[in-house]
């Protein structure tokens, strides 16, 4: 894991300083609130329908047992005693004062994590794969990419006023698991023929209100130039991105309006320019932080099976478990969502008790993933029996990874000021409707947006709902056959919305259609794909 | 006209008044500029020998342009004051001192000590830019 030096230290200390000299700025009145809130943003501090929310970056999604523990104790101390894991592997405080802030950034400092550009118009916390340095499939770990995109692009002095919010990801394999197209820039770390490490840049991804899956402009720019490749990218976006239409503003309209090809060109010229100004960091640099990513002292020859006597435990291990690079170890996902809960929520003392078996089991590390659950990446299969026994005694071994139950939704009308329905509660009547069925199901992922900004993701949904207000009620449209996988895809609404009990029947309805045509092996998406849209269409309006 | 609050030159200021883009082409004798976000920095390139004073406006302080604007200016070798005008704001004098301007007049006069905490709030930085300051990878590596 990274650690920070004094320079990063000294970094976050400032930036607590500097936010608590804004916050009191703002409460003697020296600035408007109009004035404050691009500060405040730019500390991840919104101000939504009841109270503030803080949302604390966790860069690539990693974190020690000792930040995890202290995120637990944040929310007990300074919200209701929960946290919310989201969808860019974060974590968010809904009910904050604004009084405390800077004592919460203090507390985070001390276990050296910040909310640094957890919004605003500027570079955002840099995303990765969950599974990084223990996924089998992976042709470097790619989170020491990730630490020195986190380093360029914090405090950035071109790019901190940006046409619009500007989300990286970076994976090293294949099988994307961060959805790395849907991104403003995503990166996906390659081997080229003779053995050399690049990454190939996909630009002008995104979801919101108009989604695109970002084309790949460069499939190799060496790894000691990625960084000055980076800043071209985002110089030409800083001066053509439109800023006449918030809506139009992202970087996908820009790319979308130029063409590939054209933007690629101006990329292409800006890098020229910029190879010359000597602004990517030495290849010592990135081996300094791949040090602090080596793998932990795994122990050879550890025994590689599994008592699956206990068909409970046989089902979890199945679900929720995949493959380790390491024989004897696996990654285990501890699901956030049990069958009627709130997507991504976590109480202060189950974030504790995560913490403290990461550290028991896991060599001391978390990670936070995407699709709002938490991983415990490096665990001996020989202590696997144990760890599930405590995750089930306390709620937390609920075994339905990527099954329809393991729903990601935003924080919908319930908390969010830009929301126009409710998501939480259509994913609780949804989870507990289909638990009976949903390992019957197979993998289903479902994601909810309560409204079109699209921060549950329902375009990328093998089922999507987005919650839209109609004449004053809460309205939900279907949407069939996306995908954030590597065969990206983006999904079609059905048709005429539904009300609150509707789509949670439409759910239901869509799942028994894939149910009667599936063929072999077929998942819901594989069936959409072959049959299409008109069979669900006929049982959802026939 | 604002007031420049603050400068960190030494020479004597420009007395001419800036000129937009469009007429400094017509006026060849020209020592000042006025670039307002659409207009493209690198236009100015041809002419940077002669110019003392490029001032960028900023109408609104989150149209981000005049940053990049200024960096392209300074990476061309640009060694006139570069003066940042309009919507000027305490909590963006440090990134544009970053991106290589070196004076500043606000609409609104900033209070003195709140602008000089922000020009002196981080010791260190993560990114080159053409002001001068090792990046903490060039100290790290140093």
């Amino acid at each position: 894991m990274y650690k920070y030096d004094t320079y990063d230290q000294a970094m976050v200390d400032a930036r607590v300083e500097e936010f608590r000299d804004q916050v009191r700025r703002r409460l003697e009145g020296h600035i408007t609130e109009d004035q404050f809130k691009p500060l405040r943003l730019m500390n991840g501090l919104y101000l939504q329908l009841h109270a503030y929310m803080l949302r604390v970056a966790i860069p690539y999604g990693t974190l020690s047992s000792a930040q995890m523990r202290m995120l637990g104790d944040i929310a007990d101390k300074y919200d209701r005693g929960y946290g919310h894991f989201t969808t860019r592997q974060n974590i968010q405080y809904n009910w904050i004062k604004l009084e405390d802030a800077g004592d919460i950034l203090a507390d985070l400092a001390s276990v050296e994590m910040h909310a640094i550009q957890t919004s605003g118009n500027c570079i955002r916390n840099t995303t990765s794969d969950q599974y990084a340095g223990a996924a089998a499939d992976e042709v470097v770990d790619p989170r020491p990419y990730a630490e020195l995109i986190r380093q360029w692009s914090t405090f950035h002095p071109e790019f901190s006023f940006l046409p619009r919010k500007f989300k990286m990801a970076v994976i090293a394999s294949d099988i994307d698991r961060a959805a790395m197209k849907l991104h403003d820039i995503g990166i996906q770390i390659v081997k080229n023929e003779a053995g050399e490490i690049g990454a190939a840049f996909y630009v002008g991804g995104g979801m919101g209100r108009t989604p695109m899956i970002a084309p790949c402009i460069n499939p190799f720019v060496p790894i000691d130039q990625f960084i000055t490749y980076s800043e071209a990218c985002l110089r030409v976006y800083n001066r053509y991105g439109r800023r006449d239409n918030k809506y139009k503003a992202r970087i996908k309209i820009l790319v979308h309006e130029l063409g590939k090809d054209e933007y690629t060109r101006q990329v292409e010229e800006e890098f020229a320019h910029l190879l010359s100004q000597n602004i990517e960091p030495p290849l010592a640099e990135l081996e300094r932080i791949k040090a602090m990513f080596a793998d932990p002292p795994f122990e050879a020859g550890a025994p590689d099976e599994l008592d699956r006597s206990d068909p409970d435990f046989a089902l979890w291990v199945d679900n929720n478990c995949v493959t380790h690079k390491q024989p004897g170890y696996i990654a285990a996902t501890i699901s956030l969502k049990p069958v009627g809960g709130i997507p991504g929520d976590a109480s202060g003392e189950q974030i504790r008790l995560m913490a403290d078996l990461a550290k028991q089991y896991s060599f001391d590390e978390l990670r936070v993933t995407h699709a709002q659950n938490i991983v415990l990446p490096h665990v001996k299969k020989a202590d696997l029996y144990t760890l599930w026994q405590v995750l089930e005694a306390n709620g937390l071994g609920t075994p339905n990874l990527d099954l329809v139950g393991d729903i990601i939704a935003c924080p919908g009308l319930d908390y969010c000021s830009l929301a126009n329905a409710r998501s939480i509660p259509v994913a609780q009547k949804i989870s507990q409707r289909l638990s009976d069925k949903q390992q019957e199901i197979g993998e289903l992922k479902l994601k909810i947006s309560g409204c079109i900004n699209a921060c549950g993701h329902h375009h990328a949904g093998h089922i999507g709902i987005l919650g839209v207000d109609r004449k004053g009620v809460e309205n939900y449209q279907l949407l069939l056959g996306g995908s954030e996988a590597a065969d990206t895809s983006l999904g079609q609404i059905t048709g005429p919305g539904f009300d609150e009990d509707g789509i949670v029947d439409a759910v239901e309805k869509a799942t028994q259609v894939y149910l009667a045509n599936k063929e072999g092996t077929e998942r819901f998406l594989d069936t959409y794909r072959r049959i299409g849209m008109a069979p669900f269409k006929e049982a959802l309006y026939g | 006209m604002a007031e420049v609050q603050f400068r960190f030159r030494n020479d004597e200021p420009v007395a001419d008044p800036a000129v937009t883009v469009d007429s400094f082409g017509e006026q060849s004798n020209a020592a000042a500029v006025r670039l307002e976000p659409g207009d493209d920095a690198r236009d100015l390139i041809p002419h940077l020998d002669r110019l003392q004073l490029i001032e960028v406006n900023f109408p609104v302080f989150g149209d981000g342009r005049g940053y990049s604007a200024a960096r392209i200016l300074r990476e061309a070798g640009y060694a006139g004051e570069l003066r940042a005008v309009g919507d000027v704001l305490v909590d963006q004098i440090a990134f544009l001192r970053r991106c290589g301007f070196d004076a500043f007049a606000p609409e609104v006069p900033l209070d003195p000590a709140d602008a000089e905490a922000a020009f002196n709030r981080f010791a260190e930085v993560y990114q080159p830019t053409t002001d001068g300051r090792a990046a903490i990878w060039a100290k790290r590596h140093g």
